[in-house]
């Protein structure tokens, strides 16, 4: 299974490496949601939807079908490669 | 007189920066709503005084993030700057706050590529120092190559530089701001630039992406349009493409101008987030809040509300008194009077019910609700955003569905404007009030709860209930096209302004006083004319009454009150409750409730004033009030009370379900473009009612 936003426990971060472009809506991309910038998980609803996300300075609520969209890597695995 | 200048001056913004206190900053109470011309959404604009030669007239547009719009809300900043059918502004003031101004920067570099003079203006910068944030604001102004202020709306600090800039506008540089065009495909963009050689090349990038939203392109452009349009999907990939360009320049440039501790920004936010939209504390605060809206809606309104009650009472009487006797006096003291009253009645509650949701939405705090919200309201066919909507209901459902324009998704945006009405509006409550006063004992169960506001209560349940239940049902069967989707920003929390807060207030009371208003008003003149005339046998009423009771010995009042009754059974109201007697004969009413139905189409409330006229029509004697009058009411069949238990809740479940109010069905018209979805509501809503009365007096019967 992909790494994906949806997959962050609350407080976690990761970098957003890959977005699938045909179906994320062109507005979360222009609210600053990019490649290459670091997310945070702030907060869940219950029932695990929606997403409460910081992403490069922007505060962003998304549902999880929209996170599962976004593929990144997790803070602590980018510290293991990097350590490698 | 002197000749003035006048500028024509657009406020573009994201939400939550302050543009709100810059418009009311700029133009005070100089503001007016009105109409996009060919688009019926609303415009607010205002006039400032820049100096002693210039004015200049201000709109203020909806706050959106980018220039390629989501809702229909957003749409008008496109359109009022590229639709031809506009005026378009002379200079554009793209409000950004000092947090976020990456992303505002954002915008501003869409609206800079129109080559449209833009001044840039970063609100809040009295926060910079708390929020850890410094800014060069030359080296950004050379950078952007525009001209860059800081002000703080709140604080009042900057606005008369930034008047003077809008007076300087022809002196603002129109160059575009980066080369993206080249760096997303140059053979594409030069083809596109050739052939749309009289406009920029951003508005004909624009057309070419946003054709669909723009409502007068005419087919000549429209085939040039579509030549470019054959391959979608690489359309899509040059937007994506063409946002993350942008935002590689911004970030470029604010490396070099911008800089943020960000251990001093996250503090109270990241408190005060950990409570409020906790899975358990954050429903409990919301129920909370809930209840204080309602309480304070009911509670705290009742003494305005029975002052102006009592005023209008008054004022009738006198007119009828001062005046000399005649038609024009009638219609003063029975149809005017009473009918502007019906209207001003419902000022206090729907003034306290947007001064407590103005005060949520300043904050910041609707966010956090619509976060909450949002799974729950979607397996009902809504979207988090529907709550503001169903709340606002609870006053008037008129600016309830207007509100509704911020939800991005078609279906969810329809679901929310459909089954909005069926949220207790405040129209309902007086005919739910006089009812349950009749048929309900003044008690208290357990010791505790009055039965009266039990009764009250459940009402609202059964129309929260009523809406959620369509919504799943249309979820089920509307087959409507059209992706819905959800971002949504969190603003940071703040105080809220309380000129905002008060100006708000201000333009939805006056909206629903001239809008809502102008309706009531008209059907009260036309009941009263419908209820003092009628054909032949009304204008004889007085020789027939005089001739059948002959042979009785009755006094001159008891005459008069038989041919006032007379009158009224044969007016052309009374022809028409007779008619529709037969059909709600079994709900338990009489033609007399059939008349106040019939009436009450127009608009609930007219109901109890339909009554009211009704009763005073037939009597002039006026020590009694119209619940003493119905409580008096005898049925003609049974010889019992009219307005038993069965009858009063049968009325009750009427009111709560059924489509009466013609404002709500014009404005659902006008926000779905088409006649289905208000006829929908008309029919399926008043079905519904009839049939849940039926059960009802059956039942309890």
């Amino acid at each position: 299974m992909k790494t994906t936003i949806a997959s962050l426990l609350v407080g976690e971060k990761g970098i957003i490496q890959d977005i699938s472009y045909d179906s994320v809506p062109l507005k979360l991309l222009e609210m600053g949601c990019l490649p290459g910038k670091e997310v945070e998980l702030i907060q869940i609803a219950p029932m695990k939807d929606p997403l409460y996300i910081r992403v490069n300075g922007s505060h962003l609520a998304i549902r999880k079908e929209t996170a599962e969209l976004i593929q990144i890597a997790k803070s602590e695995n980018l510290c293991e490669i990097l350590k490698s | 007189m002197r000749n003035t200048e006048v500028i024509k001056v657009a406020l573009i913004g994201n939400p939550n920066t302050g543009k709100s206190s810059l418009f009311n900053q700029l133009t005070g109470l100089n503001q007016k709503v009105s109409n996009y011309p060919g688009v019926t959404v609303e415009k607010k604009s205002g006039t400032a005084k820049l100096n002693d030669t210039t004015n200049a007239t201000i709109v203020d547009l909806p706050g959106t993030y980018s220039i390629n719009p989501t809702s229909l809300d957003e749409n008008i900043v496109l359109q009022s700057l590229l639709n031809p059918a506009n005026e378009y502004p002379d200079v554009v003031v793209v409000v950004a706050d000092v947090e976020n101004l990456k992303r505002n920067l954002f915008l501003f570099s869409q609206i800079k590529d129109l080559e449209i003079p833009a001044i840039l203006v970063i609100n809040m910068a009295d926060q910079m120092k708390k929020k850890g944030i410094s800014l060069d604001i030359e080296l950004l102004k050379q950078e952007l190559n525009s001209e860059v202020l800081l002000v703080s709306a709140r604080k009042k600090i900057g606005i008369d530089r930034l008047k003077n800039a809008i007076v300087n506008y022809k002196e603002v540089n129109i160059s575009t701001i980066a080369d993206i065009a080249d760096r997303i495909d140059s053979d594409f963009f030069n083809r596109v630039k050739s052939s749309f050689n009289e406009m920029s090349l951003y508005k004909a990038w624009l057309l070419i992406t946003q054709h669909h939203n723009f409502s007068t392109i005419d087919q000549k452009l429209q085939k040039r349009i579509d030549t470019y349009r054959k391959d979608t999907t690489k359309l899509k990939k040059m937007q994506n493409r063409e946002t993350i360009l942008r935002y590689q320049y911004i970030n470029g440039i604010l490396k070099k101008t911008y800089n943020v501790d960000t251990d001093k920004a996250t503090g109270l936010r990241f408190k005060l987030d950990k409570i409020l939209t906790h899975k358990v504390f954050g429903y409990v605060i919301f129920a909370s809040i809930l209840m204080l809206i309602f309480q304070s809606i009911f509670d705290w309104t009742s003494i305005p509300m029975d002052f102006i009650d009592a005023t209008f009472a008054h004022l009738s009487e006198l007119t009828k008194d001062k005046l000399p006797q005649g038609m024009f006096t009638n219609l003063l003291a029975e149809g005017i009077i009473p009918g502007i009253g019906g209207i001003v009645i419902f000022v206090p509650q729907i003034a306290m019910l947007f001064l407590l949701i103005s005060i949520l939405e300043e904050t910041g705090y609707m966010s956090r609700v619509v976060f909450l919200m949002d799974r729950i309201m979607r397996r009902f066919g809504m979207s988090g955003k529907s709550v503001i909507p169903l709340i606002s209901g609870t006053a008037c459902a008129i600016p309830a569905i207007m509100a509704a324009r911020n939800i991005s998704g078609w279906k969810e945006r329809l679901v929310t404007i459909l089954v909005t009405p069926f949220t207790t509006c405040s129209a309902r409550l007086p005919v739910y009030a006089i009812i349950i006063a009749l048929v309900i004992p003044n008690q208290r169960f357990l010791g505790v709860f009055s039965l009266q506001g039990l009764t009250l209560m459940a009402l609202y349940l059964v129309g929260f209930t009523a809406a959620m239940a369509s919504g799943y049902l249309l979820n089920k069967t509307l087959k409507v096209r059209g992706k819905s989707f959800f971002v949504i920003e969190m603003p940071n929390y703040k105080l809220p302004s309380i000129k905002n807060v008060l100006y708000t207030v201000l333009e939805k009371t006056k909206a629903f006083v001239f809008g809502a208003g102008k309706i009531i008003l008209a059907i009260s003149i036309v009941l009263w004319f419908l209820a003092s005339n009628g054909p032949s046998s009304f204008k004889n009423a007085s020789e027939i009454v005089k001739k059948e009771y002959s042979n009785q010995e009755l006094s001159s009042s008891e005459v008069d009150q038989k041919i006032a009754s007379y009158k009224l059974e044969h007016s052309y109201i009374g022809i028409a409750g007779k008619t529709i007697e037969p059909a709600i004969k079994p709900l338990g009413y009489d033609w007399k409730i059939g008349i106040a139905l019939l009436t009450s189409f127009a608009a609930r409330e007219v109901f109890v004033g339909t009554l009211a006229t009704i009763y005073s029509v037939e009597s002039d004697n006026d020590t009694t009030t119209i619940k003493e009058k119905m409580a008096a009411e005898i049925n003609q069949d049974t010889g019992k009370k009219l307005f038993n238990f069965p009858v009063g809740m049968s009325l009750l479940i009427f009111y709560a379900f059924a489509m009466q109010c013609m404002s709500t069905l014009a404005i659902v018209k006008r926000e779905t473009n088409s006649w289905k979805w208000p006829l929908l509501q008309l029919f399926g809503m008043t079905a519904l009612a009839y049939l849940a009365s039926l059960l009802t007096f059956t039942l309890l019967n």
